[in-house]
């Protein structure tokens, strides 16, 4: 089997189309699969994910591929819920996630003041230094969509603002991960996916 | 939208043509919109589903995020739309026949992908919804107010609230803001202003006294009576916060 470039896990939901697109307008073909074999001979996985945590979950378990993600050592992005899902847990129905990532998915405080879920755009912080945000700067804007985020913590390379600060950006190793989506966040995020393609962890 | 051409009219009536939809879609994204929202007018007068083949079109040449509306009515209606790329499906007159279709489309794709349009009217009676509002033929009042109908919509997981304040749309005086005061202290997710820009004060108007989280506009932008750059410096220069 000739080896894939990029492979994106169908954890379910909808929107892949997007991100196929904006891989599309940089020169990048993609599969989206559900087959270890071929996510592990991928030199790059992207883990998207719209909806709700558990389902994503389950798909995944059901595909058998909660271990191969975890044994990936290529370059992995983890986009929105994605990034949840690299995480220990979610507190959206309590359940229990990857792993790989240090900390808990938290729902974010709702009010008129702060709506949720935080859908719009949203400037960045940047809190490291790391090859992999190359070109991008603190108050860059990207395209967030989500009703729960990870806290900052010591794997945080960037993050947002709500009515507390939250994760944009992870990076632990290989693994890469956003809660905005970089295919809807025009110019910046088109930056954070071509980093991305070129990146050695 | 109309037979794969863009079209706007005034106060709902006397459409116009303005463009075909790749093309707007372009230099809008090209020119800074932070998000494009299409509707389908006659989808629901008419009984029918929006036309899906240009969703595909226009998600191959935009990176910025797009709301599809007209006649969803079914969950099968809003999948095929977001698997073409859509990031949001707005319902209005189908949520109104079918309040459970709210709750339907959250369980199964998430509150962030669904938005609900409200078209409301001011009368002696308060803010009353109306339905069909694409034909002015068609449209006519319901039982509803728009402050219950907000309410009841975010309780079913709408995750988004587009009002629309029919008495300002297309004639540019400026939006509704008592009307959207008013929503906003009722609402607990995003809130977008919608009818009446005419220009560049109206945008920081709505924003800084209804707090709303985005500012929908047509008239303005297909005319090119106000171009988008221009208007996000300006607002950028009265200090609220937003990308440039």
């Amino acid at each position: 089997m000739p080896a894939i470039a990029v492979a994106i896990i169908d954890s379910g939901g909808a929107n892949i189309a997007s991100l196929q697109f904006a891989l599309q307008r940089l020169g990048q073909s993609s599969v989206l699969t559900t087959d270890a074999t071929e996510i592990r001979a991928a030199s790059r996985v992207i883990l998207p994910g719209v909806g709700a945590a558990r389902n994503a979950m389950s798909k995944l378990r059901d595909h058998r591929l909660l271990d191969v993600i975890r044994n990936l050592k290529q370059p992995v992005l983890g986009i929105c819920l994605g990034m949840q899902l690299l995480a220990e847990a979610s507190d959206e129905e309590d359940v229990d996630c990857l792993g790989i990532i240090p900390g808990t998915a938290a729902r974010l405080p709702a009010s008129p003041q702060f709506p949720v879920p935080n859908m719009g755009w949203c400037p960045i912080l940047k809190t490291a230094e790391d090859s992999v945000l190359d070109g991008l700067n603190s108050g860059n804007y990207f395209y967030f969509v989500h009703s729960y985020a990870l806290p900052v913590s010591q794997i945080t390379l960037a993050s947002a603002e709500h009515e507390h600060r939250f994760a944009a950006i992870v990076r632990q190793g290989n693994f890469l991960a956003a809660q905005f989506h970089p295919e809807r966040s025009s110019a910046a995020g088109s930056r954070l996916l071509k980093n991305f393609l070129c990146w050695r962890p | 939208m109309r037979d794969d051409v863009v079209v706007k009219g005034v106060r709902f009536r006397d459409h116009r043509v303005v463009g075909d939809i790749v093309e707007l879609a372009e230099r809008y994204c090209t020119e800074g919109a932070d998000e494009l929202v299409f509707y389908d007018i006659t989808a629901s007068p008419e009984g029918r589903t929006v036309d899906r083949r240009w969703i595909s079109k226009v998600a191959a040449v935009i990176d910025i995020p797009f709301c599809v509306a007209g006649g969803i009515r079914t969950l099968a209606a809003a999948e095929e739309v977001l698997n073409k790329g859509a990031d949001k499906i707005s319902i209005n007159s189908p949520a109104l026949e079918n309040p459970g279709l709210i709750s339907d489309l959250a369980r199964r794709f998430g509150s962030q992908c669904v938005v609900l349009g409200v078209d409301s009217f001011e009368s002696a009676g308060g803010y009353r919804v109306y339905r069909n509002t694409g034909d002015p033929g068609k449209t006519s009042a319901t039982e509803r107010s728009m402050l219950d109908w907000i309410l009841e919509a975010q309780q079913r997981g709408a995750g988004e609230i587009v009002l629309n304040c029919m008495n300002q749309d297309g004639v540019r005086q400026g939006y509704d803001c008592p009307q959207l005061v008013l929503a906003r202290r009722h609402c607990s997710v995003p809130l977008i202003a919608s009818g009446g820009a005419g220009a560049h004060q109206h945008f920081a108007d709505v924003f800084q006294q209804a707090n709303v989280d985005g500012a929908l506009a047509a008239s303005v932008f297909h005319n090119a009576d106000i171009h988008i750059a221009d208007l996000k410096r300006f607002l950028a220069g009265k200090d609220l916060a937003i990308r440039l």
